[in-house]
C-alpha cells in the first residue's frame, strides 16, 4: 500500500509518500521559518500564502525522490485539523483534488493522529501505550489504544509547553523559535540559580499549565530592570527549561501509573511533537520511563516535528480498516482526538 | 474618565469580569492590553465565564480566535499575537465579529487602524505583588457611560 500525504497545519508545508511496510519512501519539508523568522511568530497569512506557493511543487518532488507516479499510489492522505484555517484548508483541497482527479480514496487525517500514530511507523510500536504530545499547539498525554481510540489523560488548562518555549525566548530576547534557542542558551546556565515554579507538580492528575511559568519568567525578567547579561539570560532560560522538563516528567509519571492500573504493567511510553526535540526533557523522560519499568521511544526527530509521512501514515492505518472519508469533509481548526475527554478543571485545552 | 483600579488576586479578576460580562452586548468590542504573563487570557477566559461558555477556553495564540456560541450574542475571543499586518485579521473574519458578536481581543495594538474606535480598553498591569494585576478600564462616551453601572470607584 502507497500513501501520499500532505500536512499543512501550521508552519510547516510537508508532502511524503510512505508504504505499508513502514518505509518512508520520500519525506520533503519546507520549513517556512525563514519567511517567520522576522516576526517572531508563526504568522498564519503568511503561513496560508507560503502553504500555496509551496505545496504543489512539494507533492512533485516527493513523488520524484519515490521514484514513484500517481498511478503507484492507493491513497492520498491530507491534515485536516486541528490547526491555522487557512493552511489547512490549502493542504485538505488539494488532496482532495488530486484524489478526485486520479480516483484514489481520501483520508482526512486528524494532524493529532498523524503524531499519536507514529511511533507505529518509526518503531512498530504495538498498541496500547502512552503518548506524551508536546508541541507549540499541543500539550496532552494519550492513551493510545487503536487506530481511532485515544483517551485523553490530560491537557493544558493554558498554554501549551511550546508556546510557553516561544513565549519566554521572547521575553528573554532570545528569538524564534522559542525551543532551540532557549535550550541553546540554557547549556551555559545555572538552572537552579531563578527558584522558578514547577507548574502543577504535586498535584493529582495529569493536566498542565504553563501561563504562571511563563509570568514568573516574565518577573524575573522585569526584575533585572535593564536587559540581561549573557549570563543572566542563559540562568534564566536554564531555570525555565528545568522547570518546564520536571512538570512534564511529574504529570508523565502521574499518568504512566493510571495507565498501568488500565493496562497493566510494561507498556511504552512515547513522546512527539516539536518540544520532543529538546535534549534534557528526553533525558527526564528516558530517566523516568527507567524508574517506571517502561520502555521510552522519541521517534527521530524528524518525525516528532510536523511533517507529512505521519500523516500518510496515518492515512495506511484507517484504510487498512477499511476507512475513507468523502470530498464534503469539512476543515476544522479544532478537532480533539478524544471527544468524549472530561474538561480540564477551569480552563482551557489545545485540542 | 478612565476607572483604575486594583485586583490582589486571581479572584479579584474573576471578579471584575464577571461584573463587567452582563453588560456586553452583540457588536461590542473589548480590547485587552498589556504584556506577557499580564492575565488577558486570564481576563477573557472569565468572562467567557461568566456568559456560560464552557469550562475549556483555550488560550488562543496557536488558532488566532477561538469562538463560543453564548447568549446574548457569540463571543469570539482573538489573540493577534502572531499577526503582523493588519490586513490579516480579514482572514479571521474579524468584521463579522464586529458586526454580530462580542469581539474580546488580546493584542489589539497589532490591528492598527482597523480597531474600531467604539470599544472598551482593558489595561492590565503587574502589580506590586506577584498576583496582584492593576486593571484600568477606559473606552469611548458610550462605554463611559456603560462602566458607571459598574459602580467601580
Amino acid at each position: 500500500m502507497l500513501a501520499l500525504g500532505i500536512e499543512t497545519s501550521c508552519d510547516e508545508t510537508a508532502a511524503a509518500v510512505v508504504d505499508g511496510d513502514r518505509r518512508i519512501r520520500s519525506s520533503v519539508v519546507a520549513s517556512q521559518l525563514e519567511h517567520h523568522r522576522p516576526f517572531g511568530g508563526v504568522v498564519p497569512e503568511v503561513a496560508a500564502r507560503a502553504h500555496l506557493e509551496l505545496l504543489q511543487g512539494l507533492v512533485r518532488r516527493a513523488l520524484e525522490e519515490a521514484t514513484l507516479g500517481f498511478d503507484d499510489l492507493d491513497l492520498i492522505a491530507a491534515t485536516t485539523g486541528p490547526g491555522l484555517i487557512g493552511g489547512v484548508i490549502v493542504g485538505s483541497t488539494l488532496g482532495k483534488a488530486l484524489a478526485l482527479a486520479r480516483g484514489l480514496p481520501f483520508l482526512a487525517v486528524n494532524h493529532l493522529e498523524g503524531h499519536a500514530l507514529s511511533p507505529r511507523l518509526s518503531d512498530d510500536v504495538p498498541f496500547p501505550y502512552l503518548l506524551l504530545l508536546v508541541s507549540g499547539g499541543h500539550c496532552q498525554l494519550l492513551a493510545v489504544e487503536g487506530v481511532g481510540r485515544y483517551r485523553r489523560y490530560g491537557t493544558t488548562i493554558d498554554d501549551a509547553a511550546g508556546e510557553a518555549f516561544d513565549k519566554a525566548a521572547k521575553k528573554l530576547g532570545l528569538g524564534f523559535p522559542g525551543g532551540p534557542a532557549i535550550e541553546r542558551a540554557a547549556k551555559a546556565g545555572d538552572p537552579k540559580r531563578h527558584p522558578l515554579p514547577r507548574p502543577m507538580i504535586g498535584r493529582p492528575g495529569s493536566d498542565f499549565s504553563f501561563s504562571g511559568l511563563k509570568t514568573a519568567v516574565a518577573h524575573a525578567a522585569d526584575a533585572i530592570g535593564r536587559a540581561p547579561t549573557d549570563q543572566e539570560q542563559a540562568d534564566l532560560a536554564a531555570s525555565f527549561q528545568e522547570s518546564v522538563a520536571s512538570s512534564l516528567a511529574d504529570r508523565t509519571r502521574n499518568a504512566l501509573r493510571r495507565f498501568a492500573d488500565e493496562f497493566g504493567p510494561g507498556h511504552t511510553l512515547v513522546v512527539a511533537g516539536g518540544v520532543a526535540a529538546n535534549t534534557r526533557l528526553r533525558q527526564v523522560l528516558g530517566d523516568l520511563a527507567a524508574r517506571e519499568g517502561v520502555r521510552f521511544i522519541a521517534p527521530p526527530l524528524a518525525l516528532c516535528t510536523d511533517n507529512a509521512a505521519m500523516i500518510a501514515w496515518a492515512g495506511i492505518e484507517r484504510r487498512r480498516l477499511g476507512q475513507e472519508d468523502g470530498l464534503d469533509v469539512a476543515p476544522r481548526p479544532r478537532w480533539p482526538l478524544d471527544a468524549e475527554a472530561p474538561p480540564a478543571p477551569y480552563a482551557g485545552a489545545k485540542a | 474618565m478612565p476607572i483604575s483600579t486594583s485586583l490582589s488576586d486571581a479572584s479579584a479578576t474573576v471578579a471584575l469580569a464577571t461584573l463587567l460580562a452582563p453588560l456586553l452586548r452583540a457588536g461590542d468590542v473589548v480590547a485587552l492590553h498589556g504584556e506577557l504573563g499580564a492575565g488577558k487570557t486570564f481576563f477573557a477566559r472569565a468572562i467567557i465565564h461568566a456568559l456560560g461558555g464552557p469550562e475549556e477556553v483555550p488560550s488562543p495564540t496557536f488558532t488566532l480566535v477561538q469562538t463560543y456560541d453564548l447568549a446574548p450574542a457569540p463571543v469570539w475571543h482573538f489573540d493577534l499575537y502572531r499577526l503582523t499586518r493588519p490586513e490579516d485579521a480579514h482572514e479571521l473574519g474579524i468584521e463579522d465579529a464586529f458586526a454580530e458578536a462580542i469581539s474580546l481581543i488580546e493584542w489589539p495594538e497589532r490591528l492598527g487602524a482597523l480597531l474600531p474606535a467604539e470599544r472598551l480598553d482593558v489595561h492590565l498591569a503587574f502589580g506590586r505583588s506577584e498576583n496582584e494585576r492593576v486593571v484600568t478600564l477606559s473606552g469611548s462616551p458610550r462605554w463611559e457611560e456603560r462602566l458607571k453601572a459598574l459602580g467601580l470607584p
